[in-house]
């Protein structure tokens, strides 16, 4: 009996270490998602899979897994009657899957986003848009990419914790459109520290520093408002669209997880 | 199968075993001027093949002992490179310097730790080492195919503010801390004795310069740089030696190219993403690894120039 029994032992741990072999190297594995996420920040509400409501464009390959370029391109207009009321990114296999939500308006005039973000291995990044009739749509992309969160810091850090809170609009143009979407880039200078920067030496962890909320408005009326944690690069950097009726004051102001708060505005001629 | 073949196969597999670990262990060194001896690294990307060991690394000698600039790519290149010391000296190691933080230069320390020996590197650099080392440790394991522990990485025990004169015996090194250019933690050797510069990475000839510190800052180094009154150069990635300073003429021309570009892509208000795609691309041809390092050079100075103009 022996004899019979030690090789079908053998072919069973070596298929139970084969499986779990191939499970753990498939990259576009998408366990962490269905597994955990999904439930976490969506419940049991159903989402629509596919580009037509929001696409997410990503490198496949990142050349710097801490300053990955993430673009999200809303496909319907911003209209009163039906809009994308809020964008969730979610980067699966991150230490914090949760890397940002945006609010949108209908004055915000198209829903694209564009941020640079840190993904720490290999994993699918995805953006859910939520309809302002409540429904649920997402578009995923998948990214090789590894370390962006424990990557050292900045190489200059002490350049970047003296321009801390400096904050700066950039818009296409010296004058905006009135009635049109407008491009708008809001740079803002802060490490976003992410707490997972390891000091090996001294056996400290950099404590996490980041920006946890940024709200844009155009003369009080709000245009973006976004919650953001450690997946956002050093130095948060977006760009956006609002809708000018008239001259007006773009805002922005800058909340991070240590309570320091910011303010940027800048004046829009048209 | 006959036996004789397989012991004829046996024995030829000895022989190349042999011979592999004789080429592992023989570090091929070049003396570019007197006293100076040179290791010139390959323009690979680190892998497990070449385990790291890319980079120009040395030593020089003077009349009471020697200093190893730059100690390897790899503990195991570490090692040969002491061995190597002893073949052309009988004088002890006194000084290791590190001239920044990357792997490639600064992986074989471990084998040179001993009473007597001081480690000198840049001010910043045991910072840098210290915030890196975890996030190297699992890139060597991943990429590179071995284990490090934190002993590997041996911080400076000597830091050079701005400069410092090292004595070899009838011999002064003089070296510089940069400020922020291809790390924020860059310093350069020269040997006044044969007006040699020891560049390391903030010269690099062939190999794309790769930016880790910074673009503009790196540019004000090489001016400063080249007002060193050295014939000679050593390059961290590139030939042995080279004319100075002649050698730094490609990689001004690419990281200033660099800088205008970006600068301009920043101006028309194109994206990080759109100048990835076509910023320096004519440069192309002038460089080995472009492909590998010019994208990632574009973001870097793209995200720091977007702060530039205020």
């Amino acid at each position: 009996m022996q004899t019979g029994i030690l090789p079908r032992i053998w072919l069973l741990v070596t298929g139970i270490a084969l499986s779990t072999l191939v499970q753990a190297t498939d990259p576009q594995d998408e366990g962490a998602w269905t597994g955990a996420l999904r439930a976490q920040y969506f419940g049991d509400r159903p989402i629509e899979e596919g580009n037509g409501v929001i696409e997410l464009t990503a490198p496949y390959r990142a050349e710097d897994p801490a300053l990955v370029p993430i673009q999200i391109t809303g496909k319907i207009p911003q209209t009163a009657e039906k809009y994308i009321r809020r964008i969730t990114l979610i980067i699966d296999n991150n230490p914090v899957p949760f890397a940002a939500s945006f609010d949108l308006t209908p004055a915000s005039g198209k829903a694209d986003l564009a941020m640079r973000v840190r993904v720490n291995s290999y994993t699918h990044v995805r953006a859910i848009a939520e309809t302002s009739d409540g429904k649920l749509y997402m578009s995923k992309a998948f990214v090789k990419a590894s370390g962006g969160c424990s990557a050292p810091l900045g190489a200059d850090l002490d350049a970047a914790m003296a321009r801390l809170g400096k904050m700066k609009f950039r818009m296409d143009g010296d004058k905006a459109v009135l009635g049109q979407p407008n491009a708008v880039q809001l740079l803002v200078s802060h490490p976003n520290i992410t707490g997972l920067q390891m000091d090996q030496i001294s056996r400290l962890i950099k404590p996490a520093h980041y920006v946890e909320e940024v709200k844009v408005s155009f003369d009080g009326t709000p245009v973006l408002t976004a919650r953001t944690d450690i997946a956002i690069s050093a130095d948060p950097n977006f760009r956006f669209y609002f809708v000018p009726d008239k001259a007006g004051e773009l805002k922005a102001e800058i909340r991070d997880n240590l309570g320091k708060t910011f303010t940027a505005s800048q004046t829009v001629t048209d | 199968m006959p036996p004789r073949f397989i012991r004829t196969v046996g024995w030829a597999l000895c022989g190349l075993w042999w011979g592999l670990a004789a080429a592992q262990s023989d570090l091929e060194l070049r003396e570019i001027a007197p006293g100076i001896f040179v290791h010139q690294g390959r323009h690979e990307l680190p892998d497990t093949h070449n385990r790291g060991e890319i980079a120009n690394i040395g030593f020089i000698v003077g009349e009471r002992c020697v200093a190893v600039i730059d100690s390897g790519g790899s503990p195991e290149q570490g090692r040969a490179l002491k061995a190597a010391i002893a073949v052309h000296t009988p004088l002890p190691v006194c000084y290791v310097i590190n001239t920044h933080v990357h792997p490639d230069h600064i992986y074989g320390n471990r084998a040179f730790k001993a009473p007597g020996v001081s480690f000198i590197g840049h001010h910043k650099l045991a910072q840098a080492m210290a915030l890196r080392a975890p996030y190297y440790i699992d890139k060597a394991a991943r990429d590179l195919g071995y284990t490090l522990t934190a002993e590997d990485f041996v911080p400076p025990d000597q830091p050079v503010e701005e400069s410092m004169e090292l004595d070899l015996g009838n011999r002064t090194l003089r070296l510089t801390a940069h400020g922020p250019a291809h790390t924020d933690n860059d310093l350069s050797v020269y040997d006044a004795k044969t007006a040699t510069l020891w560049a390391a990475d903030l010269l690099f000839m062939g190999h794309l310069p790769v930016v880790d510190g910074s673009l503009t800052g790196w540019l004000k180094e090489i001016d400063r740089l080249k007002a060193v009154p050295a014939r000679l150069a050593i390059p961290g990635h590139g030939p042995a030696v080279a004319d100075w300073p002649q050698a730094a003429a490609a990689e001004e021309r690419y990281l200033n190219g660099l800088a205008t570009e970006v600068r301009a892509a920043i101006r028309q208000h194109r994206t990080m993403e759109q100048a990835m795609e076509t910023v320096g691309t004519s440069m192309r041809d002038e460089w080995r690894l472009f492909d590998e390092f010019n994208k990632r050079n574009v973001s870097t100075a793209f995200a720091a120039l977007e702060w530039e103009d205020d």
